[in-house]
């Protein structure tokens, strides 16, 4: 089981958690949404909770918890831009089928 | 794919629902646009990287020609439809006007209207709309960069702002479209920027404000998270630009060079000017070299000169600072910190003079362009949620995630466990059957995929609304935690406006060792949480396709269908319905897929005979005749 950040996510989260100061690293998770949808989830984690696993990439904690892990196993957290905008991506194998813009997704 | 940013622990918002703020700089001669993103706060570029956008709009007889540096660039040609500054006549009446407006490039239309109209290509356009429209361009720019719709904005205003002007800048930002969360004080903009609102004691901040083309210093005290203007002094004709305007008169006298009415020159001598003026914020001395016709001019601007240059500019601006503190009833000794914001205030002199006026450092590590924008990002961010403002407000957070049973037995949560309350989060959701009049909601509480793994916390029932077909009815579910904790569930139906509510206190008689135990059990179960919901999903699926096939062949199966036909969709039906009662999701999804195949045909004909129902009657021609005029 593992989750990897490429290198050009793994510097904006460095980046990002040098800026706000404090944080053990990224959580990601994810949370069910719509009918039958998940959505992912990515904060800055302050804490562990029981039960949480950690991996370590290109020195960031990425933080999970088991259920979640279920659904992004094999993740790999990018980060992209698209014209003026720019952010996160997850490269998730475990996705069948996604909304139209890929904000939702079921596996 | 979605491009996410990084949100605070436990501030994720659903998809499609993120709470998009930013901070916009509505300045006299440039605007900027900021937003935090994954928590650091930026000044948003356009395609170009240019995070400045000049405050100016040219007209056509179209509307916009032009907006922001390609209208400042084209001014020269169409002085008079391209309106700048349009900021000092903002919330102004025309007899406010006619004696500031001197030596501004406006032809005022003359009506009976108290509001004052700028005389454009494109018509008459008040302040208001003018600045809309660069509050529209600016909006676009956020828009774009961050992928959505802005939910808020926060705007800022100079901080001797009347009531007439506040309330003028906030029309134009609802005419561009926008929400503002609040008008912000310039000033109170460039302390937030720098932290200052988070002070543990109360304090005193003084805010020197040097742009291109007016000055103002002002005076703030923050008490108990609080800022309060105490007062506020400048001039509305001082600023860089008079900087440049020194440094060509100097090189003038010093080549005897005759300008007269030559507007190229002037142009280009200002330029140059421009030039040396920024080199000299990090360099000893510059070059002034022009080469214009048969004029040439080479000739080296030492510090030293350009300070003398600039001293009179420094000394009037410690006057109006002199100004503020008697006002304020406050001595130089007592302000705990100097802001310095616009442009002008890279120049070393100006930092240096201000610094030995206060007797203090000066807070300067922000760019000072950028710093107001970027303490209006940093409110409105707070604003539209997205921060656990901690600092400002003792906040509990919800032990255990509160949700809503969904058909078949589904927990859909609405608020996640850890968010911090007060709370409110909304979610739509819809009916299952043809002709649903009414909807029983469920609130439950706890981590597990499945209703009977939850804690119920009560029931209602929403009743009375219009039957309509299954998924076309829109109930929008609110779920609101106050500070006490106290929840509230309310539903209304969009079309009929019928609507219920209940009242809970959600953590009432759960102690810590069970609100423990129910997360731990999710975790434990994961597992089998994700395969049973996705069974009960399947199941569910199942159950809809059966019903609506039901549905259908009761109507006209016989009409459509022969007996061969028939028999096939009678016995995948039968299959779907055996493999539901089953604990395999796969099985059930096949056996769907299957029934989907065999049912093709039906559908099909189905919708060719109700398209030929609707035609019924009427040929070609008739509908020709119809359309055409008679």
């Amino acid at each position: 089981m593992a989750i990897t950040l490429t290198d050009a996510a793994a510097d904006r989260v460095k980046t990002f958690l040098d800026n706000r100061g404090k944080g053990l690293g990224l959580r990601l998770a994810v949370r069910t949404t719509g009918c039958s949808g998940m959505a992912y989830v990515i904060e800055f984690a302050d804490e562990l909770d029981e039960g949480d696993v950690v991996f370590e990439d290109n020195s960031i904690k990425v933080i999970i918890d088991p259920k979640s892990l279920v659904y992004l196993d094999g993740t790999e957290l990018d980060f992209g831009k698209e014209g003026l905008n720019e952010g996160f991506k997850f490269n998730n194998p475990n996705v069948k089928d996604e909304c139209g813009c890929g904000e939702s997704f079921t596996v | 794919m979605a491009l996410l940013q990084i949100s605070e622990p436990g501030q994720s918002t659903a998809p499609h629902q993120h709470r998009l703020a930013a901070g916009i700089d509505l300045g006299t001669t440039n605007s900027l646009v900021a937003t935090i993103k994954s928590g650091l706060a930026s000044v948003l570029p356009d395609d170009q990287g240019e995070v400045i956008f000049p405050s100016v709009v040219r007209y056509g007889k179209d509307g916009v020609a032009a907006i922001g540096k390609a209208a400042r660039d084209q001014a020269s040609e169409d002085p008079y439809n391209t309106i700048s500054s349009v900021k000092r006549l903002i919330g102004l009446s025309a007899e406010d006007i006619t004696e500031s407006s001197a030596g501004m490039m406006f032809k005022l239309e003359k009506t009976d209207s108290s509001v004052p109209r700028i005389a454009t290509d494109a018509g008459a356009k008040t302040a208001i709309e003018v600045s809309a429209d660069i509050l529209r361009a600016l909006r676009t720019r956020a828009e774009l960069s961050l992928g959505g719709e802005l939910t808020g904005v926060v705007v800022t205003v100079p901080a001797y702002f009347d009531d007439t002007q506040r309330q003028a800048t906030k029309d134009a930002a609802k005419l561009a479209g926008l929400n503002v969360y609040r008008l912000v004080n310039e000033p109170t903009a460039a302390a937030i920027a720098y932290g200052l609102d988070r002070a543990d004691a109360d304090s005193t901040i003084a805010v020197y404000d040097l742009g291109g083309g007016t000055f103002d210093i002002s005076i703030l005290k923050l008490e108990k998270g609080v800022f309060e203007v105490l007062s506020t002094a400048g001039d509305t004709a001082l600023g860089g630009d008079d900087i440049d305007n020194a440094i060509v008169d100097w090189v003038v006298a010093q080549h005897g060079v005759e300008v007269g009415g030559n507007a190229g020159l002037q142009r280009t001598l200002l330029d140059q000017a421009r030039v040396v003026k920024h080199a000299l914020s990090t360099n000893d001395q510059a070059q002034f070299s022009i080469q214009h016709g048969e004029l040439s001019i080479n000739s080296t601007v030492s510090l030293e000169t350009f300070n003398s240059l600039v001293a009179e500019l420094i000394q009037n601006t410690l006057k109006s600072c002199r100004n503020a503190l008697r006002q304020a009833k406050l001595k130089k000794n007592q302000i705990d910190n100097v802001v310095m914001v616009g442009g002008s205030t890279r120049v070393p002199a100006v930092r240096a003079a201000v610094s030995e006026f206060f007797e203090r450092e000066v807070l300067t590590d922000i760019n000072p362009d950028e710093v107001v924008a970027i303490g209006a990002a940093l409110q409105a961010d707070v604003l539209a949620g997205n921060k656990p403002d901690s600092d400002m407000l003792l906040l509990d957070v919800i032990p255990l995630s509160l949700g809503i049973e969904t058909h078949g037995g589904l927990v859909e949560q609405i608020i996640p466990r850890n968010t911090t309350i007060p709370a409110a989060r909304a979610q739509e959701f819809t009916t299952y059957k043809d002709g649903q009049t009414a909807m029983a909601l469920h609130v439950v509480q706890g981590e597990r995929d499945l209703v009977r793994d939850c804690r119920s916390l009560g029931r209602f029932e929403l009743r009375g609304f219009n039957p309509v077909v299954a998924g076309q009815a829109r109930i929008q579910v609110t779920f609101q935690v106050d500070a006490d904790g106290l929840l509230t569930v309310s539903a209304v139906e969009r079309d009929s406006g019928v609507q219920a509510e209940v009242q809970i206190k959600p953590s009432y008689g759960l102690r810590d060792s069970e609100i423990e135990s129910m997360i731990r059990d999710s975790m434990t179960n994961a597992q089998q949480d994700v395969a049973a919901r996705m069974l009960q999903e399947q199941r569910v699926e199942a159950e809809r396709a059966v019903e609506a096939l039901d549905a259908a062949m009761a109507k006209d199966a016989d009409e459509f269908l022969d007996e061969n036909e028939k028999q096939k969709i009678v016995d995948a039906r039968e299959a779907v319905v055996q493999s539901s009662t089953a604990t395999d999701a796969d099985s059930i999804k096949s056996a769907l897929r299957v029934l989907e195949k065999v049912s093709e045909v039906y559908v099909s004909r189905r919708m060719n005979a109700s398209i030929g129902e609707a035609m019924k009657g009427k040929t070609i021609d008739s509908y020709e005749k119809q359309d055409s005029p008679t």
